[in-house]
């Protein structure tokens, strides 16, 4: 039996589908996001970045990409 | 080139040392609010602050790649001071902060916990629950807090690197409310008092400096300047003014004029 290609995350608030299989690196290309630009935090876990190319994005994960704007 | 002024008066001060970190600056800026960020980075640089605060948010992933603040400031330019702004719990406070610290630039952190939304005053029990959390892990927490006493010695005793009273609410620009508290606190506590938000002009800020606090934290008096470069030039002077004038010790005030000139030696 096949699986759907597509897996869905919550990502940032928002639902959203994913290709099945990406590591969090990939995903982060996918989005045109530098890694060293952004803090991922996977389902409450902040992911050190050397995790990135190692651990993949599940179903029904919900991931946080932040990084660092304007503010006092 | 010509030499700075902060470096000028080097001569007569103290760097202002921070969680074992020098400053020869003893203004801290914010980044947020400015109209354009090639206006926030002239400010900044106008300024001559080392160390500036930046904030944690999501990434909008429908917006434009650029809106990162490091894609327009340089952190080997500054010294980055990430906030916990808009928390509202500790436990808020303390995601974000373990955030900031995961992007990898250095373990402090300005703690932020809101208590009320029309007054943005601090939760002073949310923040000392986050302080010790945070100092236990490792963080060289420098804290905004209320022109309270009590609540300052607390947060040292709680391990913060920095205590940040305000000087009147977050960008209300009212100036130093309380310039007695101020002191009081400055007098009583080991760690670097810097006052955090409420100063509105130099003027403000030459009379924060002048009650012998280490130094000021300001965002919106230069964001919402109508010229936040030449804002910038003047709070960088009033800063050093009022530490200078702090430093050299004022003269008494007298209610009564007392002659500059000598009262001898006049003709008949």
């Amino acid at each position: 039996m096949t699986q759907p290609n597509t897996i869905h995350v919550h990502l940032n608030g928002k639902p959203r589908e994913v290709a099945r299989g990406l590591t969090v690196d990939r995903l982060l290309e996918s989005l045109e996001l530098h890694p060293g630009m952004v803090v991922v935090e996977l389902n409450r876990e902040i992911l050190a970045r050397d995790a990135y190319g190692s651990v993949d994005v599940s179903d029904g994960d919900t991931i946080e990409l932040v990084h660092f704007v304007g503010g006092g | 080139m010509s030499e700075s002024i902060i470096e000028k008066a080097r001569a007569f001060d103290e760097p202002l040392v921070i969680g074992g970190v020098d400053f020869a600056s003893r203004l801290i800026v914010g980044t947020g609010k400015y109209a354009t960020n090639e206006i926030m980075v002239n400010a900044i640089r106008a300024s001559e602050a080392e160390m500036v605060t930046v904030a944690v948010r999501r990434v909008d992933l429908d917006r434009t790649k650029e809106e990162g603040i490091l894609h327009h400031l340089d952190p080997d330019e500054f010294f980055l001071l990430a906030n916990t702004a808009g928390c509202y719990t500790a436990e808020d406070a303390i995601r974000y902060a373990r955030l900031a610290r995961a992007a990898g630039f250095n373990e402090f952190i300005k703690l932020e916990v809101i208590g009320d939304e029309r007054t943005l005053l601090p939760d002073v029990h949310a923040t000392l629950e986050a302080a010790r959390v945070l100092s236990a892990e490792g963080f060289k927490v420098m804290a905004y807090t209320n022109d309270d006493l009590i609540t300052a010695l607390r947060l040292e005793d709680a391990g913060c690197v920095a205590v940040m009273p305000l000087a009147s609410p977050i960008g209300s620009g009212l100036g130093v409310v309380n310039p007695y508290f101020i002191r009081e606190i400055k007098s009583r506590l080991e760690v670097p008092v810097i006052v955090d938000a409420g100063v509105g002009t130099a003027s403000d800020a030459c009379v924060t400096m002048e009650q012998g606090v280490d130094g000021v934290l300001m965002n919106t008096a230069l964001a919402a300047a109508d010229d936040p470069v030449r804002m910038a030039h003047a709070m960088k002077h009033a800063i050093l003014a009022g530490r200078l004038a702090y430093l050299a010790g004022r003269m008494p005030a007298r209610e009564i004029a007392v002659p500059s000139s000598p009262t001898t030696g006049m003709l008949d």
